[in-house]
């Protein structure tokens, strides 16, 4: 990797104890693919159960836990984590800046998040996953028997705090350590979009943590919260679920949409059409996010006046999303545009998307959705918006950073196999969704009766997802062969237009020898065109300060990963236990005194030198 | 470049599968949301195609757009290193495309809004001389209470066509969603406060009911039938349900009767004797499926008895093969088959 090592270092610790945004970018990537590997997995299992009607693959009670698990991973342990590696991965370098503004909260940030994944795939080997669905309604949440609940409520719990101090540290990364001259309306789009996102997850995810929180008091400790006969009221929890949980598909997509805003700009060979109309539709997507909740909620009886009123907040947001559109598709227009698999990706997503706002306005009317509420033409909705948009940008994200996150560049014959196939099995598996709906299929059926004329499309859905199974494979073989012997990338192989493509591939651990000065919006496209080989140095060469790594954050994780476990069993013993050793964790942090070392700038290799 | 086009072929897959579904119909028609027979479900039908033709219409703009700019703009070859413009934007394009959707969404939100009150109509205060029906949903059954009527029943919804019926929903376990879809939409059943719809059948006939909202592993298996009739026919029904009662015609049922009222009558009624926690039976041999999901055969209902879990994983009824001999199941189907209100 980089050819600066200033310090020998064993590889697995130096991974554990690392606070280098780029490593704990890549750390987020990998455990990210990881479980949306195993989120694919249990999907194709869904799939089988679902092949022919009355076909016996699984049975009831596993299908529950693999639906209720391929929700749970692909969002909070597959989605998520990805967005966070490429924000770790890239935004910094946007930026211009050295690290994030809390390294080590970023390393916690991490460490929670995959002691909580751990967590809640645990089920699967003691006694049962978690199986009331992704959205763990009360009151089948809290009386279902076995343990599986407990680990969705604890694992989630563990997994979202990660997220939450993962996002705080965005937000103060990019309010506070942009290069100068990186003005607001200078910030390139996915770094607008992670911004806006983090804004989301600060205001989101406390509402997921009191809706766990009650759920595991009522679990675990003989509360009554939403049990009816108690007076308890479980309808308290749905608005709590999607208080967050409408908020979630926007802080997933919105990185996705910032992604393509740079992807199709770069391979259009120009400036995005309409930024500041484009940064003011992302900011107000992210502000109508909150305020439609109760889209999800139409059947459950609130009343024709609330529906009515979400109902409109609702539709207000395809406004802002259809001026990303028409300004995606204005990049584009008068362009010179190339077309390698990131492109594809981000091509890809523009019509597959399109339908998913088209059904999400349709959705957002009351009356219909009384009839397409919980069937399958919302599954068919949610992902055509999760898998053409945020799932085709994680992938158009892959192909395009790929080389400045690993230095090489993946296959692109490979690269355009995967998405021929993957877009193909994709429309093949969801467009039949919405007519599956439409003639009467619920959702979350492990099983559908023949003669109900549910067959076809079902086994049309299916070879669709094995389609998708046989491109993700593909994509997996590319990243293998690339990782052993893949073609090394130099440092700007696009023609990129942002500041990252501005220093070499993969990034020294500085980032930055010199602090950038930003002349404009698409920084180094600007100096490319003025002639210049680097950007413009705002500093002089000098000492680079470094913040020290620390093993804190995993034994933190793993105190409340041993808390939360034993918890499970009521072995309060341990899990004081637990806790203490996650104080403990928090007070070294207190008291001990981090100086952090200094790279010296005779030690900075000539090339990295700028402004020469 | 010949290779790239035909790829692009790809692109009308989508079509191609609406092609095919057309080509196998709009769904069974006791079941799909499609072909509606009910007055709500046609008033949502209608909000259904009046937003698809809208969104048909943004559709084409942006698949035109994007036509023009694929086969338009694409860069020819590494050789074509020509600059484009840097255009920054367009204010006139911008206020357009914010304006027009605004306008699109005007036009669909009044009819949203007015079809929303106007299928809540008449939930609050229910008009005089109008059906209203009870449904307790529970893991995995429905339970139908016909208060003004003292007619209590399960499984099978009978409700008069050509009026609206009120239903006034809840819930004993979990949350559960009923949904008729031919008839109309769906509404959830909450434990903790009682929901209201109605439904407006405009034909006589047997429509499919679901559950909608995940509620444990037998969701899938959680049906349910509804059978609308002249209102003639459905107050004799009502009729015959109020006077009905445990009848044997035989030896055997009479033996199936005895063994019902040691084993079974606890959890199930039979007319007005019996628990409730299980579903009525007073209709049981004029149901047209075991449990709302297999077809009702003597075999079926002996191995129904015999072993619930295996037909409907997680339901609360225990098994009766170890308890009941061969012959006292039989003597028990005879019993069961013979609980009969219709001709």
């Amino acid at each position: 990797m980089s050819a600066h090592a200033y310090k020998k270092k064993n590889p697995v610790w130096d991974w554990l104890t690392t606070v280098d945004h780029k490593k704990i970018g890549i750390l987020y990537l990998a455990s990210g693919a990881f479980f949306f590997l195993l989120g694919g997995i249990e999907a194709i299992l869904l799939r089988v159960q679902l092949l022919y009607p009355e076909f016996d693959f699984v049975g009831a009670e596993t299908f529950n836990q693999l639906l209720t698990m391929h929700g749970t991973t692909m969002i909070f342990l597959a989605a998520m984590p990805l967005i966070f590696g490429f924000m770790n991965a890239i935004v910094p370098l946007q930026i211009g800046a050295r690290d994030v503004a809390f390294p080590f909260v970023n390393s916690l940030g991490f460490w929670l998040f995959t002691a909580g994944g751990i967590l809640l795939n645990l089920g699967w080997f003691l006694g049962g996953a978690p199986d009331a669905g992704w959205t763990g309604y009360a009151p089948l949440s809290t009386t279902s028997p076995g343990n599986g609940v407990d680990f969705y409520v604890l694992g989630l719990q563990i997994s979202g705090i990660g997220t939450l101090i993962g996002g705080i540290n965005f937000l103060v990364t990019i309010i506070n350590m942009r290069a100068p001259g990186m003005t607001f309306m200078r910030m390139p789009l996915f770094t607008w979009s992670s911004f806006i996102t983090s804004g989301l997850i600060l205001f989101a995810f406390p509402a997921l943590t009191i809706g766990l929180a009650l759920l595991m008091f009522d679990r675990l400790f003989g509360s009554q919260f939403f049990a009816a006969e108690a007076g308890g009221n479980p309808i308290i929890y749905e608005h709590l679920f999607w208080i967050f949980g409408h908020p979630e598909v926007y802080i997933l997509v919105l990185p996705a949409f910032g992604m393509f805003s740079e992807i199709i700009a770069t391979f259009a060979r120009k400036r995005l059409f309409g930024y500041s109309a484009m940064v003011f539709a992302t900011a107000l997507i992210g502000f109508l996010g909150f305020m439609v909740w109760v889209h999800h909620m139409f059947t459950v009886g609130l009343g024709p006046i609330a529906n009515s009123i979400f109902a409109v907040a609702t539709m207000l947001i395809a406004v802002p999303t259809g001026v990303k559109i028409f300004n995606w598709l204005f990049t584009m227009w008068g362009g010179k545009v190339s077309f390698p698999t990131a492109n594809l990706f981000a091509v890809g997503f523009i019509p597959s998307f399109v339908l998913g706002g088209m059904t999400g306005v349709m959705l957002s009317v009351p009356p219909a959705d009384y009839q397409y509420h919980d069937s399958y033409f919302v599954v068919a909705h949610f992902h055509y918006v999760i898998v053409g948009g945020v799932v085709f940008g994680l992938f158009a994200g892959m192909y395009y950073w790929w080389p400045k996150i690993f230095g090489t560049v993946l296959n692109e014959f490979l690269g355009k196999l995967h998405f021929w196939l993957f877009f193909i099995g994709f429309h093949l598996t969801f467009f039949p969704m919405h007519f599956l709906g439409l003639m009467g299929m619920p959702r979350r059926v492990y099983t559908y009766l023949s003669g109900q004329s549910l067959d076809e499309a079902n086994f049309a859905a299916t070879m669709g997802a094995f389609l998708m199974g046989l491109a993700t494979i593909i994509m997996v073989w590319n990243i293998i062969q690339t990782s052993v012997k893949g073609k090394k990338a130099g440092n700007d192989p696009w023609d990129g237009r942002t500041l990252e493509w501005a220093i070499s591939s993969p990034a020294p651990e500085y980032n930055f020898a010199q602090t950038p000065l930003v002349r404009g919006l698409d920084a180094w496209w600007l100096e490319k065109r003025a002639g210049n080989k680097q950007m413009v140095a705002a500093e002089p060469l000098d000492d680079i300060h470094m913040p020290d790594s620390s093993i804190l954050p995993v034994l933190l994780s793993l105190g409340l990963f041993t808390a939360a476990l034993s918890a499970i069993y009521s072995n309060w013993v341990l899990a004081i236990g637990g806790l203490a050793l996650a104080a403990l964790s928090m007070i070294l942090r207190s008291v001990i005194d981090y100086h952090g070392y200094h790279i010296h700038k005779e030690d900075l290799p000539a090339e990295g030198r700028e402004g020469k | 470049m010949q290779m790239k086009r035909w790829r692009n072929v790809w692109r009308f897959l989508p079509l191609l599968s609406v092609i095919a579904l057309a080509l196998t119909g709009c769904g069974n028609e006791q079941l799909t949301a499609m072909l509606p027979k009910g007055e709500g479900a046609e008033m949502q039908f209608n909000l259904m195609m009046l937003s698809l033709y809208i969104m048909i219409g943004v559709f084409v703009v942006v698949a035109l757009i994007y036509t023009v700019v694929l086969v338009r703009f694409r860069r020819r070859g590494e050789s074509d290193n020509e600059i484009p413009e840097q255009t920054e934007g367009n204010v006139v394009l911008e206020i357009l495309w914010t304006v027009v959707p605004i306008i699109l969404l005007l036009i669909l939100a009044v009819p949203t809004v007015m079809t929303t009150f106007a299928l809540d109509e008449g939930t609050e205060k229910v008009p005089d001389g109008a059906t209203v029906i009870k449904v307790t949903a529970h893991q995995y059954w429905w339970e139908f209470e016909y208060p003004d009527l003292e007619v209590k029943t399960s499984q099978d919804l009978h409700i008069p066509t050509g009026e609206r019926v009120y239903f006034e929903l809840v819930s004993k376990d979990v949350t559960h969603s009923f949904w008729v879809p031919t008839l109309g939409g769906k509404m959830d059943t909450n434990t903790a406060t009682e929901n209201k719809m109605w439904l407006n059948a405009q034909e006589p006939g047997t429509y499919y009911g679901k559950c909608a909202e995940l509620c444990g592993p037998s969701h899938a298996l959680m049906d349910f039938k509804v059978i609308a009739q002249e209102k003639e026919d459905f107050e004799a029904w009502a009729k015959s349900m109020k006077e009905a009662g445990s009848q044997a015609a035989s030896d055997q049922a009479a033996q199936g009767e005895e063994i019902f009222a040691n084993s079974c009558i606890g959890c199930h009624a039979v007319g007005s004797e019996g628990g409730n926690t299980g579903p009525n039976l007073t209709n049981f041999g004029d149901r047209e499926r075991v449990a709302g999901v297999l077809d009702h055969t003597d075999k079926n209902i002996k191995e129904w008895i015999s072993n619930p879990s295996e037909f409907k994983p997680g339901n609360n009824m225990p098994a009766f093969g170890d308890q009941l001999n061969d012959e006292e199941l039989d003597a028990l189907v005879a019993y069961l088959q013979g609980l009969k209100v219709e001709e």
